[in-house]
């Protein structure tokens, strides 16, 4: 069973796993995913990217943001039956890029930018999945980065 | 009408006055003339009867004569004083003429052919500065063509520098990097340079207090790499310099980039003129700029005045600098003592502790609080902590006010107000940081009594093309009031705010940001919000298995900035755990929990103890600011006896 203290202006309460079983009645606010306020994830509303997103790290913002940006653009506006079909020239000019500064994009990243990038261009660059950042509106903030992205 | 009334009635006493004076004149004269008759009827007008007619005219000509002068003297005045304004107005306008006269036989530059670089950058100045930083760049390889730009100009000839920036950003810290890369993002091309005094391309604080002290690599000094828990390595710098233009490539480079001026110091602010004068006299001038100079340590009184035996003894810490320097000395002594119990004086504390360990250190840290971090958590828990910061290998000396320090015998004598007397060999200072409001007076910036630092709108704005990011800036906060936070992610996070907001986003400080600390391997929150010990604060307890602590919360999430653990998967499933369920016997074993601390019964800040990766659930609490009756049903949103 839980027990209560009062130390001065300070209360403390002490829980048992049971105590906290039962779900909580305590009511948030609905989140509005409209709100312009919040933090966006990888995609906004309105279908535009994100280049802000903390989940690319600093991909959009380095020397080879820009091709970058032309290569995930077209990825992600591609309508072809295989999507990204006709990117390719983008995406060669990225690598080509990205291979002239072998310290911000170490090697390894290569063979994965040839293949879908929307699920890569976060995780492989920094630590793990960006899969949960893409849709919802879970504010980000990534402070910074690991050395190998830009 | 009215006006020659009021007039009139001013005039009458002095009517008044000189008809009773030529009255006197009359009697004198009739006396001597003695043609006045036998009593002198009451009221006489001014122009009294034909004898006293000479004075009468004598005294009216005087007094023509005075008003006159004076009427002349006030005319002159005035006009000379017109004459000396536009006299003055004119040498103002003039002094960019006789600039640029320099500038054409001194400097060659070229018309660029960026299209940025056009006039974007007309002034918000009123007149007379018609200063336009027009479209000039300086690049040495290409021919160069004179000057006809009443542009901004460098006194001595360094064609290198560029003489404008579209972004500036003045200081390289990591609100800094966060704004640069912020509007790198959003506006394609962007050229945006970075002035810092530093000689250090932007890097990260933490890990100076934290992470560089637990490395095994003897040359961490050098490289300030440092491995995390899991293996992983990382430098305390945000990129490496290749991430980089060079400042004199910022102005040609195809796709714009970022630039940082290092080991440059920007010492005047000219907000009509949109341009800052550097300490070597270099002037930038920019469209945007923003303000993230971050602050100063601040030192003992005493110490500062104690002379320079002592104050070469004292390390007042911050930068890369002070970490070498702090490395160097905490291994050829005997004795080290920190002053400070806040959150850089126990981490400090606990890092020289953890080595003492192996060099048979002594470690001491004193404060005037009861705890450590008193001012911060609630008294129990601080007390608590103080426990465990002296398992650490600390010498903990509370409510330890210094009265002086001396240099004595190559050692330092700390001398306490309540008599005790404490011998140590060096001493850091960490009382507190002094935010950097230098350019405040140039700028004609406002800055803020109480919190100290630059202060401006919810949307980080000073004034029109100026921004203020990071410790300096004291900002208002939609939800928790006017506040400056001294914070790593609140310095990502308002610096990226900025960034956005340079570039047309118009956006207030919405997203809350958080802070974290390790004491040790065993101790580690994460807070967020308000989070002052005199607010009354309701504590949620669990009791702490060996899974919950910061040790364990690094390893799942990969990292050891733990901000950036939020950008990974939201911890919020509950796990099937095999932890048994707490006995209240353990009342005094705080492991882990949550604490709120409430305002007016609205909750406005919370810690998390030693439960990771829930920092979504509390921002949210806090974002809503509802008045929540029971606690103890908020604290089960975050499932705390869970991993």
């Amino acid at each position: 069973m839980s027990y209560c203290r009062q130390e001065g202006k300070d209360r403390i309460i002490f829980v048992t796993k049971e105590d906290h079983e039962a779900p909580s009645n305590a009511e948030l606010i609905a989140e509005d995913p409209h709100d312009p306020y919040e933090e966006q994830g990888l995609i906004l509303p309105d279908g535009a990217i994100n280049w802000n997103c903390p989940c690319l790290g600093g991909m959009a913002s380095g020397p080879c943001g820009a091709q970058f940006k032309e290569a995930f653009s077209c990825f992600h506006y591609s309508k072809e039956e295989v999507k990204g079909s006709e990117c390719i020239d983008h995406f060669r000019n990225m690598q080509e890029c990205m291979q002239r500064y072998p310290e911000l994009y170490p090697q390894e990243e290569d063979k994965e930018s040839s293949n879908q990038p929307e699920a890569n261009s976060a995780s492989d660059s920094t630590e793990g999945t960006a899969s949960s950042s893409q849709t919802d509106s879970v504010p980000l903030s990534s402070p910074t980065d690991s050395q190998t992205t830009s | 009408m009215l006006k020659c009334r009021t007039v009139w009635r001013k005039l009458a006493p002095l009517a008044r006055a000189s008809s009773t004076l030529c009255r006197q004149n009359v009697r004198r004269t009739g006396l001597h003339n003695a043609r006045l008759p036998a009593h002198v009827p009451g009221a006489h007008m001014a122009t009294g009867p034909g004898g006293g007619g000479r004075e009468n005219q004598l005294y009216v000509l005087l007094v023509g004569a005075t008003c006159l002068g004076g009427a002349i003297y006030a005319y002159r005045t005035v006009k000379g004083d017109q004459q000396r304004y536009d006299e003055r107005i004119a040498e103002i306008a003039s002094r960019p003429h006789r600039r640029t006269q320099q500038a054409t036989t001194s400097v060659q530059i070229e018309t660029p052919a960026v299209p940025e670089s056009e006039p974007q950058a007309t002034p918000s100045s009123e007149e007379p500065s018609p200063v336009v930083p027009d479209a000039e760049t300086a690049d040495s390889s290409e021919a160069p063509e004179p000057i006809q730009a009443e542009g901004l100009t460098t006194e001595q000839p360094s064609p290198a520098l560029p003489p404008h920036a579209p972004y500036l950003l003045i200081g390289g810290g990591t609100a800094s990097f966060a704004a640069a890369r912020s509007i790198r993002a959003r506006d394609p091309g962007a050229r945006v340079l970075i002035v810092t005094d530093e000689p250090d391309l932007p890097y990260m604080r933490p890990p100076l207090s934290k992470e560089l002290w637990f490395s095994d690599d003897p040359a961490v000094t050098e490289t300030l790499r440092f491995k995390q828990w899991n293996g992983k390595e990382r430098s305390i710098y945000f990129q490496p310099p290749s991430f980089y233009i060079t400042p004199e490539e910022l102005s040609t480079a195809e796709n714009g980039g970022v630039a940082v001026l290092t080991s440059k110091k920007v010492v005047h602010m000219d907000v009509r003129g949109n341009k800052v004068k550097l300490d070597d006299d270099t002037e930038i001038s920019y469209d945007k700029c923003l303000i993230a100079t971050g602050g100063i340590p601040r030192n003992l009184q005493v110490i500062d005045r104690a002379g320079d035996e002592v104050k070469q003894k004292t390390t007042l810490f911050r930068k890369i600098d002070d970490f070498r320097t702090l490395d160097k000395v905490s291994r050829n002594i005997k004795s080290i003592t920190v002053i400070g119990g806040g959150f850089l004086g126990s981490e400090l504390a606990c890092a020289l502790g953890r080595r003492s360990q192996d060099s048979g250190l002594e470690v001491i840290q004193m404060f005037p609080e009861k705890g450590n971090m008193g001012k911060v958590l609630p008294e129990y828990l601080s007390n608590w902590t103080t426990e465990k910061v002296k398992t650490e290998g600390v010498k903990v000396i509370p409510e330890a006010l210094v009265k002086s320090v001396t240099c004595k015998d190559d050692q330092l004598e700390i001398k306490l107000k309540d008599g005790r007397l404490i011998k140590t060999d060096h001493v850091v200072a960490a009382v507190g940081l002094e935010p950097n409001v230098d350019l405040a007076k140039s700028a004609g910036l406002e800055v803020d009594s109480d919190f100290g630092g630059y202060r401006v709108n919810a949307e980080l704005q000073a004034r029109s093309n100026i921004w203020v990011a990071g410790d300096a800036a004291c900002f208002y906060d939609i939800r928790l009031g006017r506040r400056r936070v001294e914070h790593h992610d609140h310095a990502v996070v308002s610096g990226r705010l900025a960034g956005e907001n340079m570039t047309g986003a118009n956006k207030p400080y919405w997203h809350q940001s958080m802070f974290w600390s390790d004491l040790g391997p065993d101790v580690g929150y994460e807070a967020i919000g308000i989070v002052d010990s005199s607010l009354p604060t309701v504590g949620v307890f669990a009791k702490a298995t060996a899974k919950d602590t910061p040790k364990a919360a690094t390893e799942e999430s990969g990292t050891g900035i733990r901000s950036e653990s939020e950008t990974e998967d939201v911890a919020s499933s509950p796990v099937a755990s095999s932890i048994p369920a707490p006995a209240e016997t353990h009342k005094d074993d705080y492991g882990k929990g949550v604490i709120f601390y409430l305002r007016d019964k609205v909750v406005v800040g919370i810690i998390l103890w030693n439960v990771f990766n829930r920092m979504p659930i509390a921002r949210k609490i806090i974002k809503d600011g509802e008045e929540h009756g029971d606690l103890n049903e908020v604290a089960k949103l975050f499932n705390i006896h869970e991993d």
